[in-house]
């Protein structure tokens, strides 16, 4: 019955856009509606009467210019990226050689502490913010982008130990090796050789703990009350908004601006990142 | 034995290259989660000088506190439903997007945004959406007939719409990511059983159950656990959405430790309440751990 084989080979098809058309749709509509909503007036967006699909006032730039220029997003904006280069540095510096260590020079404790430093991963900011707030405020750090910059790490260093760790073990044992046998100390072939191998590890590093730091929430909330101190996270939805008034052009806009290079710079190292999730599950 | 010598100066070295990561992660995980316990059974305060040690006291009063016990049934119901709709919602799209077709790129693109984007402007987006006066949802529901003008749902102001309203966007939240590790676990499934399955007459429905998703079994757990973890600790999806309200209708333990111990000023019983978040993750931490000895093993 060629017939039937062919409806259902359709059917299937049909099914397959579907489903992919909707779960598209449903995941990116907000995004979808921030572009929309930026672009429109005030007057436009807050008419019931109006559809909120298409312009009914001409489009216009007043909500970013308020965001940029009347607001601290900017400053947020600066806050957030320097943050996020200083963790990325003291994430690399502790996480490159203690991923060594565990990959190459101690053994069979090796990876049973990987597995161990992978759980820390695991403890929530939710769990430790309260006695962390407590630490801040001794060490005389709150209110300043300088706690994040001491509490961050402790959630990019794990997960960047467990990724480097699969890097290394990748790289051939043969040719730190030879490079020792050439005169180069142990200390010496990890620092010349396995770390320039490694750039694409390192780079994954990297974006990893960049997006991780834009991303967090929990700790930027809990340390930090002054406006020109803030996070974007954290800066955007709190200081935006003014008693009880949403400006959601600008918010809209703050939104979207910060969220879609993350994304973009995520999406590129996608597989790297799953690699290091799905530990021994896919082989 | 040279080998041996080398190995033995190599263990030095290793330990001397491991101890700034091992004592930073002792300083800043390690003592804070144990100052979490000592907290807990303290009578800390943000401004109060010393604490002194007071048993359980903490822990029978948050345990007769009805928003206490509110949250922690919520913490659960949240995370259980979400993780349903998760698990349901990426198996079906990682299965729809395991094989190449023109603009695959993209569409990832796409349906990663909710889970790279910040969670904290993902839920702004959605508290736009959920707006009680300009909800587009609701300008849909009008239009279509199905929700009378003033008088459309509260999606963030009845409890029960609140609480399925956190669900969704949690859901929303995580299923980028359980989708993309679903398909990094196809890839890994030998792409001949199910065709062989479809050759002998097995139908679609047949080899799903019967052949792919036992065969998937092992990349679902994962997914699932790290699924349960980031929504059961998360707090910003309740904070931006309804800060908990209406009426403690929607907190969750997380959420309830911030307002308790840094906005209420109680460390102790904001720290009590965090630690109910510890059982659940030591069962997930265990079950991580077996699963990593088993692939291991096999």
């Amino acid at each position: 019955m060629p017939r039937r084989g062919q409806n259902r080979a359709r059917m299937g098809k049909l099914g397959h856009w579907l489903v992919i058309v909707v779960f598209t749709v449903l995941l990116a509509f907000p995004f979808y509606w921030m572009l929309i909503t930026i672009f429109k007036q005030t007057g436009d967006l807050y008419n019931t009467d109006n559809n909120p699909f298409t312009f009914n006032a001409a489009p216009t730039l007043d909500n970013l210019q308020v965001l940029f220029f009347e607001t601290r997003f900017v400053r947020w904006l600066g806050n957030t990226a320097l943050v996020g280069v200083l963790v990325v540095g003291i994430t690399l510096v502790l996480a490159l050689p203690a991923a060594y260590a565990l990959a190459r020079l101690t053994g069979q404790w090796g990876q049973r502490l990987g597995i161990g430093i992978f759980l820390t991963y695991l403890v929530p900011p939710t769990l430790l913010f309260i006695p962390l707030s407590r630490v801040v405020a001794e060490l005389g750090l709150q209110d300043t982008i300088w706690s994040l910059v001491l509490v961050y790490p402790s959630f990019t260093v794990p997960f960047s130990i467990w990724l480097l760790m699969g890097f290394f073990k990748s790289i051939p044992k043969e040719l730190e090796d030879a490079a020792m046998v050439d005169g180069l100390t142990r200390f010496g072939a990890f620092v010349k050789l396995v770390v320039p191998m490694s750039f694409s590890g390192i780079l994954t590093v990297v974006i990893f703990t960049f997006t991780l730091v834009t991303q967090e929430f929990v700790y930027a909330l809990t340390f930090i009350s002054p406006e020109a101190n803030q996070m974007l996270g954290v800066g955007v939805p709190t200081f935006l908004v003014r008693g009880d008034v949403y400006f959601w052009g600008s918010l809209m806009g703050a939104c979207l601006i910060a969220s879609v290079p993350i994304a973009l710079v995520y999406n590129l190292f996608l597989d790297r990142f799953i690699a290091g999730f799905t530990v021994g599950a896919v082989k | 034995m040279a080998v041996k010598r080398r190995r033995s100066t190599g263990f030095g070295l290793g330990v001397a290259m491991f101890a700034p990561a091992a004592l930073y992660i002792l300083l800043l995980i390690a003592l804070p989660f144990s100052l979490a316990f000592v907290y807990a059974f303290s009578d800390a305060r943000i401004g109060s000088g010393g604490s002194h040690f007071v048993g359980l006291d903490n822990f029978r009063s948050i345990l007769k506190s009805p928003s206490f016990l509110r949250a922690l049934q919520n913490s659960f119901v949240f995370t259980i439903s979400s993780q349903i709709l998760v698990l349901i919602g990426s198996t079906t799209l990682a299965l729809a997007l395991k094989d190449k077709f023109r603009g695959r790129g993209f569409v990832r693109f796409l349906i990663l945004l909710p889970w790279v984007a910040p969670i904290s402007l993902g839920a702004i987006g959605w508290k736009w959406i959920l707006d009680s006066i300009y909800s587009v949802i609701n300008w849909i529901l009008v239009a279509v007939h199905l929700a009378k003008p003033y008088d459309a749902p509260m999606w963030l102001g009845e409890p029960k719409l609140a609480m399925l309203s956190v669900i969704l966007v949690h859901t929303w939240r995580i299923l980028p990511f359980s989708t993309v590790i679903i398909l990094a676990g196809l890839t890994a499934i030998p792409k001949d059983i199910p065709e062989a399955a479809a050759v002998d007459g097995a139908g679609f429905w047949r080899t799903l159950f019967e052949i792919t998703l036992p065969m998937m079994r092992p990349i679902l757990n994962v997914a699932l656990l790290f699924g349960i973890i980031f929504t059961f600790t998360d707090m910003t999806v309740v904070y931006i959405l309804t800060s908990g309200g209406p009426a403690d209708k929607t907190q969750v333990l997380p959420s309830l430790a911030f307002f308790t111990g840094v906005q209420g000023s109680d460390l102790a019983a904001g720290a009590a309440i965090s630690l109910f978040l510890v059982p659940l993750l030591v069962v997930v931490a265990y079950l991580m751990l077996r699963m990593a000895h088993r692939a291991e093993v096999v």
